[in-house]
């Protein structure tokens, strides 16, 4: 009878780890170790200073795109947009903060207005041309315009996954569901 | 003639075996992980003209076998590597779980893109074929 109990508690504590293994492993392209996230300050679109030092204890989702741009930021905003849904309340614990890469058309103005439509609580960051480029190559956006009259550009399309602690802990490429973000960001809100 | 016949059969049976084996045996590989390394002092010789490419623009992956990126940047300097940039000493790890094909904008290459082909899992005999064809064409070309 001892053996058939110690073995189904054996059984459950391997059940037990393997889910909780799955728990920890993130969707999103990890780097390993994780180093600071470059401190940036840019004229933000709620008409301050963003500063991502200053949401030291959320998580940041931060991200690099234009308001213009028709292919790829509609679709990585509007899935951010659901993320903070599904978060419910947990969702005042993270911040979304996305830099324009086309400082000639993304005024602070412009950039409330087309955050806001996915979510009040978004913060743009713009600047000029060498304020962004600095950040750019911080974390490694490549950002290119494109020859023609709609004045688009070919960015870097991921998502940067950013601790509680200012860490940059991940990489979220193009396409994931809002549930993978889910999943990763609650792993990262729960981390110690 | 009698001889030129042994060994057209034997040529024959080889080729079956060899389609019967690329049909029917499970793909797989030593590690799920696809690992790419920056080598100490490739930015020196960078530095000093040498065209060092490490990352090819195109990168197939297996779902389920083969299908976890990882790099590795073991120079003494921050490179951008694949999409990002890494420090020295840093590894990035990047998963999939969907089969697609993923691109990613990469200033290291002429392209200026990085493409990831993510395929199934081959499950059936013609899928084998196929993925076992197409690898060996990769490996030729």
């Amino acid at each position: 009878m001892n053996r058939l109990i110690l073995l189904a508690a054996s059984l459950l504590l391997v059940v037990a780890s393997a889910r909780a293994d799955d728990a920890a492993t993130l969707k999103a392209g990890t780097f390993d170790p994780p180093r600071a996230a470059p401190d940036f300050g840019l004229p933000g679109s709620n008409g301050a200073e963003v500063r991502l030092s200053a949401y030291r204890g959320k998580v940041v989702l931060l991200g690099f795109g234009f308001t213009s741009c028709a292919a790829v930021c509609p679709i990585t905003l509007g899935t951010l947009g659901q993320v903070f849904k599904k978060l419910g309340p947990q969702a005042s614990d993270v911040q979304v903060i996305y830099i324009t890469v086309d400082p000639d058309r993304d005024d602070a103005a412009r950039m409330k207005k087309y955050l806001t439509s996915f979510n009040p609580t978004f913060v743009g960051g713009t600047g000029s041309e060498a304020q962004l480029a600095a950040v750019r190559k911080d974390y490694g956006i490549a950002a290119e315009k494109v020859a023609g009259p709609d004045g688009s550009y070919n960015h870097s399309s991921f998502i940067y996954l950013i601790d509680r602690e200012g860490r940059l802990r991940a990489l979220m490429p193009f396409g994931h569901l809002a549930d993978d973000y889910v999943h990763d960001v609650r792993i990262l809100l729960a981390a110690p | 003639m009698k001889g030129l016949r042994l060994v057209a059969i034997a040529l024959g049976a080889g080729v079956f075996c060899a389609m019967a084996w690329a049909a029917l045996a499970p793909v797989s590989f030593a590690s799920r992980e696809e690992i790419f390394e920056i080598p100490k002092g490739t930015w020196a010789r960078r530095m000093a003209g040498d065209k060092v490419e490490i990352l090819p623009a195109k990168i197939r992956l297996t779902l389920n076998v083969h299908d976890v990126l990882l790099l590795r940047n073991l120079d003494d300097v921050p490179q951008v590597f694949g999409p990002t940039v890494m420090m020295p000493g840093q590894s990035f790890r990047l998963p999939f779980e969907v089969a697609s094909s993923y691109s990613f904008a990469c200033t290291a290459h002429v392209s200026g893109q990085m493409t990831i082909i993510v395929e199934p899992q081959p499950l059936s005999p013609w899928a084998r074929l196929r993925w076992r064809g197409i690898a060996l064409w990769d490996a030729v070309a």
